[in-house]
């Protein structure tokens, strides 16, 4: 004896963006911070010691804060001029640190006052960095020059001019004491050696370079400047491995998850990109609300930190493993464990015998009704707001089994204004989704056919019909507009395609199920 | 030409059940029904077919319990003929000659030695007028004999069984057709006629359809087409009779059964559900809903205690104390017509078709009984006439059998159609399909064809499915692309079309390397590695109807009918025309174990068969008139094991089997001599003897015989080795008792005869000088030995068992003993 076989209800693939590993990943954070600073915020900076607090450049301070703080926990404001690129020693204790006024300083976190200034840049000084044996700085300016300084007695060691334009960026290798790349605006990478006086190789970008961003084996480079990042590797002399133009506006910042296998790439349109360092795809996408020019994640990924042109700095921690927990706290409101386990853990004696019961099957309340061959209560209970809002394809699905049974007409007959009303405003809201239109198109035939004799009686209802007459009118509007653009795009297609050998229509890879449904239900909406 | 001499075309199985009322036994634990041309005893606990009455030529019209005697049943068949037969051990009595075909049959136990007849008017046999004839069964001793007496009782009658029931225990007999219930009085010899309006107020349809007669009171049931159910009372007054109306049927009431005490009136129709009427409270219903399909027949068991169901999908359902359903004997489904091809399922080797609306059954041709349906719509039927419903009407295997596509479709108007194209993965835990994927509306028409690629060792499944909207699409399974947990699906990999022609068919080579296409009068071939249309065949001017790749050493060439009657076979290393001849080819068919392709010839009304190999034009068997009409549906199934016929003419068959339906919707296939012979011999050693009861008498006695027939086995298995034994034994075995000397005399001579083999005897002696030994160690022994002793008795060596019986018999001797010292 068969049971009762539920309506079938039609599950639609979900729209916009899949759900894969990185976007569950990089959706784990919490609601942003957001920190207002005195102007834009050009540099961020994690302290590679714990308990990783950051340095803020923004206009003419920064600021460090600590890793859960709102506040900062200190601030160096003896800058003349705007701040650029403030540092932290690989040890954390010092910060070094560009301005516009041509001069950089060197402070102790701990203290308030510069330890060192070094002066020689004739020009503003955008980049500043520590050589990895701690005592010596990196510095690029805008007079197109990098030097070296010694770092006690506050000396320059050596002037490299090679550079044609500014110099804006650039990052000191932290394996090797000699090595440091600049970036420039004349579209060159430049990799030094500070045994020998001069670049050692030399790499063209293409575009300005804003950028740039060292793997941590340093066999990579990656540079950004206009729209395109591009990936370089070193050990092959600088050949180009990748350029990635995934931003429409120019790329700021770059930044490499903690693991390595993620890049991340934020540009002045808005969007912070993560890509597979693997095959260079993009996972994931972030928005903000301006044009971003600096980017840092913390150590682990324990925060996404953004700065951006409004002088906002946002700051977004991950969710921590309480607040997961949390979570499922709350999820469980269900019954107990022990519920669950009850009778099951029951070991059978040996002359026990089995009193089979047969499971309950559960039905929807329209499935119960329609069990009962009650048409217009079924139809009635797949209309409930809730359904009729959240699941139209729930009160789809049950039509069409009305439509299959032959009782549709049945079920939608006999109704007072409010019901009436109720349908037509379900049939305004979803006809025209191509999802539902060949199931709601017949029900509104039906419907115009069953109350035709009642149109002029109710003001609600004539509104309700008058305006699924326009969106009917406006829909064959649109499905013209639409054909005329397929037409085009057919000529153009079969006009840019070299001719083959075989005559099989140049469209024929693509799937046809996409395009085939404004086809159909044209002639459907023709008959209503 | 071959001569096919031995060859025949033989009926395989899957005939109807439900053809006519089912009957249950005195004792409720057999089922007869009628199935083609024979009777079939089924156990109504276990659903076996115990026993197959075979010896009707035509196909059985009707099976009644002979009312004098609770052992045999009646049977009549379209042949003219009565047949008598003892059902529980399936042997043929008698035959009654009536002379004219008999389209059903009654009897009651008031009118011993008679029984009544349908049969078409006696002046000609063709017409559509039956009468009722009564016919005198003549006390003879033949098996053949012809029944002279016959005398109308009631003129122009229903053919239908349904439509004539006895009364108050044979006092009268209530027949129903069209408008009128007709009701005969064998006391009065009168005849009543009541007649009912042509149509009732609300349009309804007064026609009766079924009659059934309460058998202690005067009260006769009818059923009618708008679903109402008559109970008419007082009928033996021309004027004063009365009836009252139940309505519950939506639709025609098919069957009606009262229980053998009065007390229910069981009722049945299109809804498939079972409504029980309580007699004189009709308000009181009870329903056993949801049977599966319509109802065409109820009968209830002597006793009352079952009930038994036959519905439309040939099915018959015995429910027990009125509530639970607790048999069902499931034949083959056939509709009106087969949507999708036949098909083997690779697994399970058994036959596929649809079954039921929206399911594929899975038929056992070896053992004539339908394995399972598989729900493909997975939609609540709805019993009800005229309903357009989701119907499966394409469905292939791919070659391992793990993966199925079904292609179901409801087509309620002509612009809209429904399509859903489902794929279906074999689940090794649950042993049946699970559905991976539903594709919606694959294609914008209808499909007319769908392949599997059939290369085994592929790594990638690909299904190709052609329809009438241009274009041809490959699916392919692929991974899930994001990480929800779920497997890989199905996608569509590949949309074909070829200058907007239609396409018809399509093929994969053995190796999967090629897809053929034909679009109309061109075939097409395609290379699915980087879908280049590789070549075009063609042979005009009419379209491709059928298309098939050559087999193993045939794999180069590609054969292709024509509705203009020509069979081309293409060799696709040339890409030319390798032969052609003219035929009207129905079906073309390639054996996928050989090289062997058949091909069904429609001529003349008839059709033919050839078989052929791809490489030579000429037929290796041919069999002209196979059967009357078209073939359009075959398959080769392979066999369980290999024949070994070395005539050319049979040798297509040693490696599977060709099955194929006829236009009427028989399964048919062909078999050799030696096969038919090895068939008869096998059904007459499996007597299947589950349903006798254990009476203490079968206790004793059956046991005893089972000895008995192992013995005889053993001693014609051992009689090469041990010669002098097997005389023994036949000696000791046949031998009536009273004339045999006393046991202890032959017991000597019989262990003698067993001693076979060294091993055995040494134990045999080692036991006996234990026992001799002393009698202490012998209790001990003998409790050892207690419970090893079911062992050797359970052992089929009737060697063994023998020998504990021997054993038995001397610790009875030692027991004797010993308790007469005990007493001394």
């Amino acid at each position: 004896m068969a049971s009762f076989k539920p309506t079938k209800v039609q599950v639609y693939p979900k729209l916009g963006e899949k759900v894969t590993q990185d976007t569950l990943y990089w959706k784990n954070y919490k609601a942003p911070l957001h920190i207002k600073e005195f102007g834009a915020i050009t540099n961020i900076d994690f302290s590679p010691v714990a308990p990783h607090n950051f340095a803020v450049t923004a206009f003419t301070r920064i600021h460090i804060y600590g890793p859960f703080s709102q506040e900062p926990v200190k601030s160096f404001t003896r800058f003349k001029d705007t701040a650029y690129c403030g540092r932290f020693r690989s040890d954390g204790q010092l910060l070094v640190a560009g301005c516009e006024d041509s001069v950089v300083r060197l402070f102790d976190v701990s203290g308030k006052v510069a330890l060192r200034m070094f002066k020689g840049h004739t020009k503003a000084v955008h980049v500043a960095d520590f050589i990895s044996d701690r005592y010596q700085i990196l510095t690029g300016s805008d007079d197109y020059t990098c030097r070296l300084w010694d770092l006690p007695n506050a000396t320059e060691l050596n002037t490299y001019q090679e550079h044609t334009d500014y110099i804006r960026c650039g990052v000191a290798s932290k394996l090797n004491r000699d090595l440091f790349i600049t970036g420039s605006y004349d579209h060159t990478l430049k990799l030094f050696d500070a045994r020998v006086d001069k670049s050692v190789m030399t790499m063209d970008h293409g575009q300005p370079v804003e950028s740039l961003l060292l793997y941590p084996s340093e066999g990579l480079l990656v540079s950004a400047g206009g729209r395109n990042v591009k990936v370089w590797d070193l050990l092959k002399g600088g050949q180009p491995l990748v350029s990635l133009k995934n931003h429409h506006k120019t790329v700021t910042s770059l930044c490499l998850s903690s693991s390595g296998q993620r890049l991340l790439s934020a540009s002045l349109d808005r969007h912070v990109k993560v890509y597979n360092t693997t095959n260079y795809k993009v996972v994931h996408n972030f928005d903000y609300a301006a044009s971003i020019l600096s980017l840092a994640l913390a150590p682990d990924d324990e925060s996404i930190v953004v700065g951006m042109t409004n002088s906002i700095l946002s700051v977004k921690h991950r969710k921590s493993l309480e607040d997961s927990k949390e979570i499922s706290g709350q999820q469980r409101r269900r019954p107990l464990y022990r519920v669950f386990v009850k009778g099951k853990n029951h070991v059978p004696k040996q002359d026990d015998y089995l009193v089979s019961k047969p499971v309950k099957q559960h039905l929807a309340k329209y499935d119960k009704q329609l069990k009962k061959f009650n048409v217009t209560k079924a139809l009635d209970t797949a209309l409930e707001t809730w359904t009729r809002h959240r699941k139209p394809e729930i009160t789809v699905a049950v039509m069409k089994e009305l439509d299959r049974r032959g009782t549709l007409k049945n079920a939608l007959a006999g109704r007072d204004e409010q019901a009436l009303a109720r349908l037509l405003n379900f049939l305004i809201g979803n006809v025209v989704d191509p999802r539902f239109a060949p199931v709601l198109v017949t029900a509104a035939e039906m419907i115009l056919d069953i109350y035709r004799s009642v149109i002029g009686q109710s003001p609600v209802v004539d509104r309700q019909l008058l305006r699924l007459q326009e969106l009917l009118e406006k829909e064959i509007d649109y499905q013209q507009d639409l054909l005329e653009v397929m037409g085009m795009l057919d000529t153009m297609f079969a006009s840019s395609f070299p001719r083959m050998e075989v005559p099989c229509p140049g469209i024929s890879r693509a799937n046809g199920l996409a395009g085939g449904d404004g086809i159909t239900s044209r002639p459907q909406i023709q008959a209503t | 030409m071959v001569g096919h001499g031995d060859i025949r075309v033989v009926h395989r199985g899957g005939s109807k059940i439900n053809s006519r009322q089912p009957v249950i036994t005195q004792d409720s634990r057999f089922l007869l029904c009628a199935s083609g041309e024979c009777v079939k005893v089924f156990s109504t606990s276990t659903e076996e077919c115990v026993h197959d009455l075979r010896g009707h030529t035509d196909a059985v019209t009707g099976v009644l319990l002979n009312p004098s005697n609770h052992l045999q049943a009646y049977s009549c068949s379209a042949d003219a003929t009565v047949r008598l037969w003892d059902f529980t051990e399936g042997i043929h009595i008698k035959t009654y000659v009536i002379g004219y075909p008999v389209s059903c049959i009654y009897a009651s136990a008031h009118h011993e030695g008679v029984i009544f007849v349908v049969t078409p008017m006696l002046n000609d046999k063709r017409s559509e007028v039956f009468q009722l004839v009564a016919v005198h069964l003549p006390q003879s001793g033949d098996q053949l004999v012809e029944a002279l007496e016959l005398s109308a009782v009631v003129s122009d009658v229903s053919s239908n069984p349904a439509a004539m029931g006895f009364g108050k225990g044979g006092e009268f007999i209530a027949s129903a057709k069209g408008l009128h219930l007709e009701v005969f009085f064998f006391k009065k010899q009168k005849t009543y006629r009541f007649p009912l309006k042509e149509d009732n107020k609300k349009g309804g349809k007064n026609t009766f359809m079924c009659v059934a007669c309460h058998q202690k009171e005067d009260c006769i049931a009818t059923g009618h087409e708008d679903g109402k159910i008559r109970l008419w009372r007082n009928f033996s007054h021309k004027k004063e009779y009365t009836y009252s109306t139940l309505h519950w049927h939506h639709s025609a009431v098919s069957s009606l059964c009262f229980t053998p005490e009065g007390t229910n009136l069981l009722s049945g129709g299109l809804e498939s559900v079972l409504v029980q009427w309580r007699y004189n409270q009709e308000s009181q219903r009870d329903f056993l809903p949801r049977l599966g399909s319509a109802i065409t027949h109820i009968a209830v068991s002597p006793d009352g205690a079952l009930f038994c169901t036959s519905h439309s999908d040939n099915k018959i359902t015995i429910i027990q104390s009125s509530v639970k359903v607790s048999a069902v004997i499931q034949g083959l489904v056939k509709g009106e017509s087969v949507r999708t091809d036949l098909m083997v399922d690779p697994r399970s080797k058994s036959l596929v078709l649809n079954g039921k609306p929206g399911q594929l059954q899975f038929y056992s041709l070896q053992r004539d009984k339908l394995l399972y349906n598989l729900d493909i719509v997975q939609q609540e039927y709805i019993h009800e006439s005229g309903l357009e419903q989701f119907e499966v009407v394409k469905a292939a295997f791919d070659a391992s059998g793990s993966w199925m596509a079904t292609v179901e479709e409801r087509n309620e108007k002509a612009a809209e159609l429904e399509l859903n194209l489902k794929l279906w993965a074999f689940d090794e835990q649950t042993q049946s399909f699970v559905l991976n994927t539903t594709i919606s509306t694959p294609h914008e028409a209808r499909i007319t064809d769908m392949c599997f690629c059939h290369a085994a060792d592929s790594q990638t499944t690909m299904l190709v499915s052609t329809s009438k909207d241009g274009h041809f699409k490959a699916w392919q399974l692929s991974a899930a692309a994001h990480t929800e947990d779920e497997g890989p699906s199905w996608s569509c990999d590949f949309v074909g079309a070829y200058h907007s022609l239609v396409p018809e068919r399509c093929c994969f080579s053995a190796d999967g390397s090629l897809l053929a296409v034909s679009f109309q009068e061109v075939v097409t071939v395609w290379g699915p590695a980087s879908w280049e249309l590789l070549t075009t065949l063609s042979q005009p001017p009419q379209a491709i109807r059928d298309l098939c790749f050559g087999r193993l050493s045939c794999s180069k060439y590609l054969l292709g009918t024509t509705a203009s009657k020509l069979l081309c076979c293409w060799n696709l290393l040339t890409c030319s025309l390798e032969w052609s001849t003219a035929m009207d080819v129905s079906l073309l068919l390639a054996d996928p174990l050989t090289e062997n392709m058949a091909a069904f010839c429609f001529h003349a009304g008839g059709t033919d068969l050839f078989v052929f190999q791809p490489s030579e034009p000429r037929p290796l068997f041919s069999h002209k008139a196979v059967c009357l009409g078209k073939v359009t549906r075959a398959i080769f199934s392979p066999r369980e094991e290999m024949l070994e016929s070395c005539e050319e003419s049979s040798q297509w068959l040693n490696r599977s089997q060709l099955h194929f339906l006829t236009q009427y919707m028989d399964l048919m296939t062909f078999t050799t001599e030696a096969e038919e012979e090895r068939l008869l011999a096998s059904s007459r050693q499996l007597v299947v003897d589950d349903s006798v009861a254990m009476t203490p008498f079968y206790l004793l006695l059956g046991k005893h015989r089972r000895q008995e027939t192992e013995d005889a086995v053993s001693s014609s298995l051992s009689s090469d080795t041990v010669p002098q034994s097997s005389a023994a034994i036949k000696q000791l075995l046949q031998t009536p008792a009273h004339v045999m000397p006393s046991t202890s005399y032959l017991c000597s001579m019989f262990v003698q005869s067993l001693l076979i083999s060294v091993t055995d005897t040494r134990e045999e002696n080692k036991h006996a000088e234990e026992k001799m030994d002393s009698e202490r160690e012998e209790e001990d022994s003998e409790e050892e030995m207690e419970p090893s002793d079911p062992r050797p008795q359970q052992a089929s060596d009737a060697c063994s068992l023998t020998k504990a019986q021997l054993r038995e018999l001397r610790r009875v001797r030692n027991q004797d003993h010993s308790w007469s010292a005990g007493f001394l």
